[in-house]
């Protein structure tokens, strides 16, 4: 067995072995950059050349790409505030701030440093686990399975914001924003509003491109200048790596956390990096700079993440059940490779595995390096004027969107997301809690009905769930330790400056909560009693939190205490609305002459009138986005968007 | 190359009959030449995402399609997903030109859902125009502790409560649903689960007591737990013949299919309208799961293009070579045999529609 693991190193280590995997890696840099765009698209770009490559060049090509993107998707999140992908929303909270300080050096090496060891420790992992962890993976059923879930919402506890009360609400509005489309119980629809689009619920990218990105794309629009501000990207990359090395227990338990929840099948990756930072606050000592920029908020998520890369194979090679999107279309890569996934893998197809693994490991290290190479060029963005940076960020969330049905509904969903995100945003409504309540509610939906139906209520006294519920309480004691009222985790920005003296918007957002949690509850009454007990739930703890919120703002300013929060309060500008009027214009042009059309006149409008660029360079800049959109659609196969126009003519691609 | 075939090819002539309709109705005067493709890119529409088995199929299909086509086309795979395929195939249907540059691949949850006369469904599977058919096979199988042999001790287990997880009653486990009722087995469905994958991870729990997978998935996850001696292989759903006769199924000769045991269990063939809808749907789930099909109104002449670069990709040996799991050991129907099992995947007896539509909402509170 050593010898064919180290044979199989061997044979990946050739020149045009080595050079499929730079080519994986290079896409997979770009891509993870690119916010929103991640895994799924990047290896899609790769299946059409799958035809005729010999398996070993294959792999090393398809998890090079994988391996980097959540090491890459940290230059976003930490350097602009918008998550590179799902894996990295949670760097933003403390990233973010970091870079805004001055430290954009210091906290992107200590993230290179943590992914590097998250995904080393993944890949060590994987050599042993991949014989041993069938019968681990089986152990997780679907009562241990919703347990999970628990304790996945348990992070609101942590995320909620300054106001408890207010971050469970926001965590409820996400659980029935994710109940949207078909139960799985009975696959009834509810809150579809009669829409085909819905059925298959909202899309998580577009939600998290939605609540996340567009808010911040219009903040730092309307903030003017760079975002750097002056600020330098300052030196500190030795620091990172240090502050790393400092914190290595934390970095090696995050990567156990993440490669553990990327091997259950169910749980999927999209909350790992939110559960990593939730266990690093929960077990520090001093919370208070959590939020504000704390290093160690940046290297929990970031170790986990690329864990999570490692153990989301295990499912995949040993069973042929793919635990995340990504993991699915590198099952169908295998397929079309002539390889079955299945029990061999641990056994007479070894070899493969092995190679994955190699692959996996030194992808990792190559991926870091380049990161660290390309930092301080990348860096320099952020000294660029972010009218100039802006439409190229619109244009990415645009696509990355689309990427889910290929529609214009694709992008109606994220205006409308992203108008929400933006009033959780000003009224300190955790997104994180929103988001974290998205994602896990139609798993613990599911896994709540099959639980019963397979074990009975009795599935509460399966010895693993109960482990899993004393790690949960744990979990929310520790989360609660020292806070009063809320986390000391300001999720949507410091709460001094917030403080408002008008309730009257707040209390107006409220109240649409609340209608949307009795909009839950009717449309709960609607449906069969499997389908309607979630909606239900949801709508009424949802519905109490909101009110016990409403009865904290309406007496007034002062007295409200941490419900109060407005962070357009002191705001002289007149709110972001001004470009999301930018953005609504955009989407009206796509409804009427389709995408790539819209995107041109977007641009050119956009950078004369905003950004005031001359007119050469936007032309220049306008030719080169449109050059990259070709080249990723066509690399794709994809047919952008149309609007009325492309109703009633046929046009030629790119404009079809 | 399997038994299956021969009956396919003496009924050649029924076939061509049966398939006049759809021929004549496609040919339009003026566009009789030869057709060339040469330079030209040539869309192969699939109404899900990437990844899953349409997806798979079609970028596999795709390049040896483009070899035997007139001029050598490019042929590019466009995923439309979105509305569990109704979307991207309604779409095709209402804009795709009849001019041989787009055809799309659609599934057993396309099908279903035209079958059963879901008010969101705008395509006519009768107007669309098949070049291409592939089949599917699926093995029913049980844990070794329920202690049960063989199917014919199937009839054992009425007595008892098994479980079954379900990716929804509308799903392509709407087949052995009815199979299992047509059986007399009481079965107990779980529904939400997210692939056929998640459904045999509980069956290796315990949670679930019987199960089905499909061929390729049959033969990599479940024959090791046989060869374990912690499962038992029961039946296959079978192939169709070209009489629309269910025979075995080529990847497990040795397997009796459901017809066979409906005899074991019952002495008697099946029928009545209850059977009628099971075969519709194990027609069009299994045995004619994946056609491919030219949008209506389509030349006659491009619809022979591509029936005959169809049956010369899938006589490629290059093609034969590396199919594997992708196509698997069956006979792809091709030619002039497209048409027959074609019809059987996409009608269903307006008395047979009618049942399922009944038996789904009364049981499992499916609205139409």
């Amino acid at each position: 067995m050593i010898e064919l693991f180290f044979a199989t190193l061997g044979n990946l280590l050739t020149l045009q072995h080595m050079g499929y995997m730079l080519a994986g890696v290079s896409l997979g840099l770009v891509i993870g950059v690119l916010p929103g765009v991640g895994g799924i698209a990047g290896l899609s770009l790769l299946l059409p050349f799958l035809y005729g490559m010999d398996s070993t060049s294959a792999l090393a090509m398809l998890i090079g790409l994988l391996a980097i993107i959540p090491t890459a998707d940290t230059f976003t999140s930490i350097l602009m505030g918008i998550p590179g992908s799902s894996a990295s929303q949670a760097t933003v909270l403390d990233g973010f701030p970091l870079a805004k300080q001055g430290q954009a050096a210091r906290a992107l090496s200590a993230a290179f440093a943590a992914s590097m060891i998250g995904g080393l420790f993944g890949a060590l992992l994987l050599t042993f686990a991949v014989l041993i962890a069938a019968p681990i993976i089986l152990a997780f059923g679907t009562a241990e399975l919703f347990m999970l879930t628990l304790f996945g919402l348990s992070m609101v506890g942590v995320l909620s914001g300054a106001n408890m009360v207010k971050g469970i609400a926001s965590a409820c509005l996400g659980l029935g924003f994710g109940l949207v489309g078909a139960a799985p119980a009975t696959s009834e629809y509810r809150m579809d509003f009669g829409m085909l689009y819905l059925i298959d619920g909202i899309p998580l990218v577009t939600v998290a491109l939605g609540i996340f990105a567009l808010p911040e794309i219009l903040d730092l629009l309307r903030g003017g200048g760079s975002i750097a501000q002056g600020a330098q990207l300052g030196r500190g990359w030795f620091r990172g790596v240090r502050d790393t090395l400092a914190n290595i227990w934390l970095t090696l338990r995050c990567s156990g956390i993440g490669a553990l929840i990327g091997a259950i099948p169910g749980i999927g990756g999209s909350v790992v990096d939110w559960i990593a930072y939730g266990h690093v606050v929960q077990t520090s000592k001093d919370k208070s700079q959590f939020g504000k920029g704390d290093i160690r908020g940046v290297i929990a998520p970031e170790s986990a993440n690329n864990a999570t890369a490692a153990g989301a194979l295990l499912p995949t090679l040993l069973f042929g059940i793919p635990g995340s999107g990504s993991m699915a279309i590198f099952l169908a890569a295998m397929i079309l490779l002539g390889i079955q996934p299945g029990p061999g893998m641990a056994s007479n197809d070894l070899g493969i595995t092995y190679t994955i693994i190699w692959s996996l490991a030194i992808a990792n290290v190559i991926g870091t390096a380049m990161c660290i190479l390309l930092a301080p060029g990348i860096a320099k963005l952020t000294a660029v004027r972010y009218a100039l940076i802006a439409p190229f960020m619109i244009m990415v969330i645009c696509f990355a969107a689309f990427q889910a049905t290929r529609s214009f509904e694709d992008l109606m969903a994220l205006l409308v997301m992203g108008i929400l995100g933006i009033f959780l945003r000003r009224f300190g409504w955790s997104r994180p809690a929103f988001l974290i309540g998205f994602v896990l509610a139609l798993g613990g939906e599911r896994y709540l009905y099959q639980a019963v139906q397979f074990y009975g209520w009795g599935f509460v006294t399966r010895p693993l769930v109960l482990v899993i519920a004393a790690i949960t309480i744990i979990s929310i004691w520790a989360g609660l330790r020292g806070a009063k009222g809320g986390s000391s985790i300001h999720t949507e920005g410091s709460a001094e400056y917030s403080v408002a003296r008008n309730m009257t918007p707040q209390i107006i957002f409220s109240c649409v909560a609340l209608a949307g949690f009795g909009f839950a509850i009717q449309q709960g009454l609607g449906v069969s009693f499997l389908a309607q007990i979630f909606p239900i739930a949801v709508g009424i703890v949802g519905g109490i939190a909101t009110l016990l919120l409403l009865v904290q703002q309406v007496r007034g300013p002062v007295a409200a205490g941490s419900a109060n929060f407005d962070s357009e309060a002191q705001a002289r500008d007149g709110g972001p609305w001004r470009f999301l009027l930018w953005f609504l214009g955009f989407m009206g042009a796509i409804g009427l002459v389709g995408f790539f059309a819209s995107l041109i006149g977007f641009f050119m409008v956009f950078l004369r009138v905003v950004a005031r660029s001359s007119w050469v360079q936007a032309v220049a800049l306008t030719a080169g986005a449109a050059g990259l959109m070709l080249v990723l659609a066509n690399a794709l196969n994809l047919v952008f968007p149309g609007g009325l126009l492309q109703e009633y003519l046929d046009l030629p691609w790119p404009f079809r | 190359m399997t038994s299956a075939s021969t009956p396919l090819l003496t009924s050649r002539r029924t076939l061509l009959r049966a398939g006049a309709g759809l021929g004549a109705a496609a040919a339009l005067p003026g566009l009789a030449q030869a057709q060339d493709f040469a330079g030209r890119t040539i869309e192969f529409v699939i109404p899900f995402a990437e990844a899953g088995g349409s997806d798979v199929w079609a970028r596999f299909m795709a390049p040896f399609l483009g070899k035997h086509l007139p001029g050598q086309p490019n042929v590019i795979v466009r995923n439309v997903p979105g509305g569990g395929s109704i979307t991207g195939t309604n779409t095709f249907y209402q804009r795709a030109r009849p001019d041989g540059l787009s055809f799309i691949g659609t599934s057993g949850s396309t099908q279903f859902p035209f079958l059963l006369g879901d008010p969101r469904v705008r395509y006519d599977y009768t107007r669309m125009i098949p070049t291409y058919v592939s089949p599917t096979g699926g093995v029913v199988y049980l844990p070794k502790s329920l202690g049960i042999e063989n199917a014919s001790q199937l009839g054992r287990l009425r007595d008892r409560e098994l479980v079954y997880g379900s990716q929804g009653a509308t799903s392509l486990d709407l087949v052995p649903m009815l199979a299992f009722r047509l059986l007399g087995l009481n079965v107990r469905f779980v529904f939400g689960m997210r692939g056929r994958g998640e459904a045999r991870l509980g069956l290796m729990r315990g949670e679930i007591t019987i199960d089905y997978q499909t061929s390729s998935a049959f033969i990599t996850q479940v024959m090791p737990m046989v060869e374990a001696g912690t499962a038992v292989p029961m039946f296959s759903y079978g192939v169709l013949d070209g009489q629309g006769n269910v025979q075995r199924d080529p990847s497990f000769p040795d397997l009796p299919h459901f017809v066979e045991v409906y005899e074991m269990l019952n002495g008697r063939k099946p029928s009545g309208v209850e059977y009628d809808a099971y075969l519709a749907f194990f027609a069009s789930g299994f045995a004619g799961q994946k056609p491919a099909l030219l949008p209506p109104n389509t030349p006659a002449n491009i619809v022979a293009t591509y029936r005959k670069a169809f049956a010369d990709a899938v006589a490629d040996p290059e093609l034969q070579a590396r199919k594997g799991d992708v196509l698997g050991e069956y006979t792809q129907a091709v030619g002039d045999d497209v048409n027959a099992v074609y019809r059987l995947a996409t009608t269903i007896k307006p008395e047979a529609r009618e049942w399922v539509r009944n038996f789904l909402t009364t049981n499992h509170n499916v609205r139409f």
